[in-house]
């Protein structure tokens, strides 16, 4: 069992307020990706979930108990670092092994364990090996055997695959997610990196100075999001954002289009704008498009269309894919 | 930067770098003949490099006029026991220095460097008052207590930087482990230490055994160790070369040997965290 409850968490550093009144819900068995821009908080808000710093004021419930006084080791979790923070003078099977050994836990048992940890992370050959004598993504499966070794209630990830190259952060990414689900332990992913956050995760947390602006399902995020600051993070690239006379038509203080939603033509009858840059992938193009008093818009279109810098576009809204703000900033919904 | 490496240039380096290595150990090595030498030709100009009547009538005469195991046994218990001591200190307060520094951590640091600064000589007279009245003048405590006090500063400061390379991480990733504070200091913390606190306690060690001023101003005889030795051979009397070289060569080739033995640790030691 592994069920998570934040109720009303907060963390001062000093005059310094990092989580400003935190309250969440982590069903058991559930990946849950915290996400935000770099000092939004969501690293402290693991750490004070960890055990790693202490709660200023709030509540932590693992399966019902509050866990704020407890000391991190007796927690049940285990923890992936960014650093993967290995023990340097010990081999592999001596790092996977540490935390039973901790827990008194008899030769054979620890043997067995460590071993099937290994064969799942592909790691049996190299289980004599210094964690120097590893590449980069061999530590990070280590660092990972580590943390399933224990069976812990929740594994707790921070920023665990932006220390590995592009491709092999794909290839993680997907170990991880596979892992978990077949491990059917709960997991909270620590990232700043949404694409991570979408392709991993069941539910979202989008964090911000501090505060939860909106927590769930990616697809949730994605089709509605609650506020401004939401609908500009999540999604790649960036929604556009209209404001003025356009939006007052609408009924709503800004307008935001995704540019996978903007319908590019050569002659039309929607918003006029000059193309300033073209982005050719082959199977998108993605379009930086002026649209004078309305901006600049990105727009992405699907396969080729022969544009080039300084050939005029138009862009038409899909219908139904407008998103309306507020002045605060707040979703309006129909 | 490619560049080629010739066997011309290599031969050329190899060479310059054994000459500078010669002329390093250049002082040592005279200072070995010397002491083989008798006291005529120890001076003799030209001197006569290996041609010489070779004689140990020196080490003979400098065992009989003073007793080297006596002061050998003074440089091990005052260089022992104040590296010792200063370890014992230092390692607590460069701990909590590293991994829970306060606003005030850089500013103590910085004072205690700074009491490096001073000239001894400038406190030689109040420390010999308060060692006259406390009647710890020619006592080894009074000596391991002023070594242990000179090099403390040092002694913290080189432990300050092997603990701080030490990564908060790894010591997290223990206590999320289930380690508790003393199985992470058995576990976790000391062997990644080892190789810092080796090297710091050599390096004291040598410190300690070569320093002069507070052991030749502190003591006399009951606890003179060797670097006492060696000056009483400088008297009014004239200077006895080749029985100074004698007691010279004495005197360092414990720490000589130790250090040859060490030197792999000791050189790791001083360029720790230079290069990452």
């Amino acid at each position: 069992m592994g069920q998570i409850t934040l109720q009303g968490v907060q963390k001062s550093f000093g005059p310094v307020h990092i989580i400003k009144g935190a309250d969440l819900d982590i069903a058991d068995g559930s990946f849950v990706v915290f996400v935000g821009p770099s000092g939004c908080g969501k690293t402290t808000l693991l750490r004070l979930i960890a055990g790693l710093e202490d709660v200023t004021g709030g509540a932590i419930m693992i399966d019902g108990k509050n866990v704020v006084d407890v000391p991190p080791a007796k927690r049940g979790l285990s923890m992936v670092f960014q650093s993967y923070a290995l023990y340097p003078h010990m081999s592999v099977r001596g790092n996977i092994a540490f935390g039973l050994k901790m827990a008194g836990l008899p030769k054979d048992e620890i043997n067995k364990k460590v071993e099937g940890a290994a064969a799942t992370l592909n790691l049996t050959p190299y289980l004599d090996r210094k964690p120097r004598e590893l590449s980069g993504g061999q530590r990070q499966r280590v660092a990972i055997g580590r943390a399933i070794v224990r069976e812990p209630k929740a594994f707790l990830f921070d920023e665990p695959l932006s220390n590995l190259d592009a491709a092999l952060r794909v290839q993680m990414r997907l170990e991880v997610t596979r892992l978990q689900k077949q491990l059917a332990t709960t997991a909270i992913y620590v990232t700043h990196d949404q694409v991570e956050a979408m392709t991993m995760a069941d539910k979202i947390v989008v964090l911000n100075a501090g505060k939860i602006e909106q927590y769930g399902s990616p697809l949730e995020l994605y089709e509605r999001p609650a506020n401004l600051f939401v609908a500009g993070f999540i999604g790649s690239p960036k929604m556009n954002f209209v404001t003025g006379e356009e939006a007052k038509q609408q009924g709503a203080a800004t307008i935001g289009v995704r540019p996978e939603h903007l319908k590019v033509e050569r002659d039309g009858q929607g918003w006029q704008g000059t193309v300033s840059v073209a982005e050719h992938l082959g199977s998108d193009t993605f379009l930086y498009v002026d649209c004078g008093p309305l901006g600049m818009l990105t727009a992405r279109y699907v396969g080729e269309l022969g544009l080039h810098p300084g050939d005029k576009v138009s862009l038409t809204p899909e219908p139904g894919r407008i998103h309306r703000f507020d002045e605060g900033g707040k979703s309006i919904r129909a | 930067m490619a560049r080629m490496v010739t066997t011309q240039r290599k031969v050329i380096s190899t060479a310059a770098a054994w000459l500078v290595g010669f002329l390093i150990f250049f002082p040592i090595l005279w200072m070995v003949l010397a002491s083989f030498k008798t006291e005529l030709e120890a001076f003799a100009i030209p001197p006569s490099f290996l041609f010489f009547h070779w004689t140990t009538e020196n080490y003979v005469t400098v065992q009989e006029r003073s007793d080297y195991l006596h002061h050998a046994l003074n440089s091990i218990l005052i260089a022992g026991g104040s590296t010792l001591i200063a370890m014992l200190i230092a390692i607590p307060a460069a701990w909590s220095m590293a991994f829970s520094p306060t606003k005030r951590t850089k500013d103590i640091l910085l004072w205690m460097l700074s009491t490096k600064m001073m000239p001894p000589v400038g406190v030689l007279v109040p420390i010999y008052l308060i060692y006259r009245d406390f009647g710890l003048l020619d006592t080894r405590t009074g000596l391991i207590f002023i070594l242990c006090l000179g090099n403390l500063p040092i002694v913290i400061w080189m432990l300050f930087t092997y603990f701080k390379e030490i990564p908060k991480d790894i010591l997290e990733a223990a206590r999320m482990d289930g380690a508790t504070i003393g199985r992470e200091l058995v576990y976790v913390l000391t062997p990644m230490a080892i190789p810092g606190l080796a090297s710091t306690l050599l390096l004291n060690l040598i410190l300690a055994w070569n320093e002069a001023f507070w052991t030749l101003n502190l003591s006399t005889l009951e606890a003179a160790p060797l670097t006492t030795f060696i000056a009483s051979y400088s008297s009014p009397e004239g200077l006895f070369w080749a029985k100074l070289s004698a007691a010279s060569t004495l005197a360092i080739a414990p720490i000589l040997v130790l250090g040859w033995f060490s030197q792999r640790q000791l050189v790791r030691g001083l360029t720790f965290g230079a290069v990452k």
